[in-house]
């Protein structure tokens, strides 16, 4: 803490550095100091808390929680995102911290925590604040800290009822950056919705927190007609841009399919179940 | 700029801006002296001579630069090494010894799993922290293992065969 003080701006923290070191060495960053924290003990946990909601530390990286068995059976959109996140080398060094600090528009886990409400908890000289992921991310690459504020944790919330969900990505190939990611989260009661998100990766300056397709769902169950809305919605509320990804009204689609995607898959297996 | 890469013994002067680490490479406890942005690829390739890990895309991406680190696999480009530090890295040089083959260098001889030979130790290390894990994984779970290792010959398909040679090698060796 004291040596981000004496960087006065010019510090970053050090995590993982699977984002942070090539974007150095590509000249895309230069800080004048970084700030190693891998050295600090304890900071490896994902736990749930009696009260279910989920907290990841500042240093679990991406293999634990692709390997989690709290997260198969307690939150299964951090679950489905967890095995896409880079590829399996780069996922045993790269944090889900340093993943929504660096606040990459095509970062998976930004939308996932966008779509569960999530909340990192930020360490600064004048003691700790929380702040929602979606205040965090607030440009590309740009997140709200102050210079001398690192976050010691992410946390997702207690769900309002069931958690179901999902996170869908198209790749060109392993570990590239994502052309569309979608990360969709429902809590139920019965059949009814209480609670949901939808995060939309790579369709925009930043994460996208596609909140009027969400808000739609809630309030009554997942009926093939609200999909469809929710999955207009969602196109709606991305703003992709052509390149050599693909074209804005392709990735625009695929939000749709994706969204449309992992809600019937979600009906769809329970009627399997039942 | 001899200190970037010079070894030296331990307790020698530290200036900035360089630091003294000491690392186990391959079961073997080195000293050095090196500037703080060195990459981890880098000390072992220029500093200590061990140049069977090789550096591709210096991006994270290819993973011809995979080492293991406290036994999990990761791109030693994209690390420093100063953050090796008292931590434990093994190299393709630490399969086997000067004179022999590890069974999965074995497999990758036997199965043609190279051509230009450039991924290949990345390949390696990739595959030993798999087969350690996972002792007979099936060709879906190599596949995956690799995944962030790329072979520009686009030999994967003799790839996957030599590992699984060499996880039938190491099983029939008990």
């Amino acid at each position: 803490m004291a040596l981000l003080a004496d960087g006065g701006g010019e510090a970053k923290v050090l995590a993982g550095g699977q984002s942070l070191v090539p974007m150095i060495k590509l000249r895309f960053a230069s800080p004048e100091m970084l700030v190693d924290i891998n050295e600090i003990p304890d900071l490896g946990y994902h736990r749930v808390d009696a009260d279910g909601s989920i907290h990841v530390g500042a240093l679990c990286r991406h293999a634990d929680l692709e390997r989690s068995s709290l997260l198969a059976t307690r939150q299964p959109t951090m679950a489905a995102a967890a095995p896409l996140v880079a590829d399996p080398i780069v996922r045993n060094r790269g944090t889900l911290v340093g993943s929504l600090c660096h606040a990459d528009p095509q970062g998976d886990w930004a939308s996932v925590m966008v779509s569960l409400d999530g909340l990192v908890v930020a360490q600064g000289p004048r003691g700790r604040r929380t702040i929602a992921v979606k205040d965090l991310v607030h440009g590309p690459f740009q997140n709200t800290l102050a210079y001398d504020e690192v976050v010691v944790e992410a946390i997702a919330p207690a769900p309002k009822g069931a958690p179901a969900g999902g996170y869908l990505k198209l790749e060109r190939r392993v570990g590239d950056f994502a052309t569309v990611g979608v990360a969709v989260s429902v809590d139920r009661t019965g059949d009814e919705v209480t609670r949901a998100g939808i995060g939309l990766t790579g369709v925009g300056s930043s994460t996208i927190s596609a909140d009027d397709a969400a808000q739609l769902l809630v309030g009554g169950p997942l009926t093939a007609d609200a999909i469809a809305e929710a999955a207009a919605l969602a196109a709606h509320a991305a703003q992709p841009r052509t390149d050599h990804r693909g074209s804005a009204s392709y990735k625009r689609h695929l939000v749709s399919v994706f969204t449309s995607r992992i809600l019937t898959g979600l009906i769809r297996s329970e009627e399997e179940a039942a | 700029m001899t200190s970037l890469f010079q070894e030296v013994s331990p307790g020698a002067a530290e200036e900035t801006p360089t630091r003294q680490i000491t690392v186990t490479v391959n079961g073997e406890s080195r000293t050095a002296v090196v500037e703080p942005r060195l990459v981890l690829a880098h000390l072992l390739r220029n500093g200590l001579n061990m140049t069977g890990t090789h550096t591709g895309c210096d991006t994270s991406n290819c993973g011809a630069c995979t080492v293991l680190f406290d036994g999990k696999p990761v791109k030693s480009c994209t690390m420093f090494a100063v953050q090796a530090d008292g931590h434990d890295v093994m190299t393709v040089e630490g399969l086997a010894g000067p004179s022999e083959l590890h069974a999965i260098q074995e497999g990758f001889k036997e199965e043609h799993g190279l051509q230009c030979g450039f991924c290949t130790p990345g390949m390696m290390m990739a595959s030993k922290a798999l087969l350690e894990e996972n002792p007979n994984p099936t060709e879906d779970e190599i596949r995956w293992a690799l995944s962030g290792n790329l072979c520009r010959c686009t030999g994967y398909q003799n790839i996957v065969k030599a590992v699984m040679w060499a996880a039938q090698k190491l099983e029939d060796e008990g």
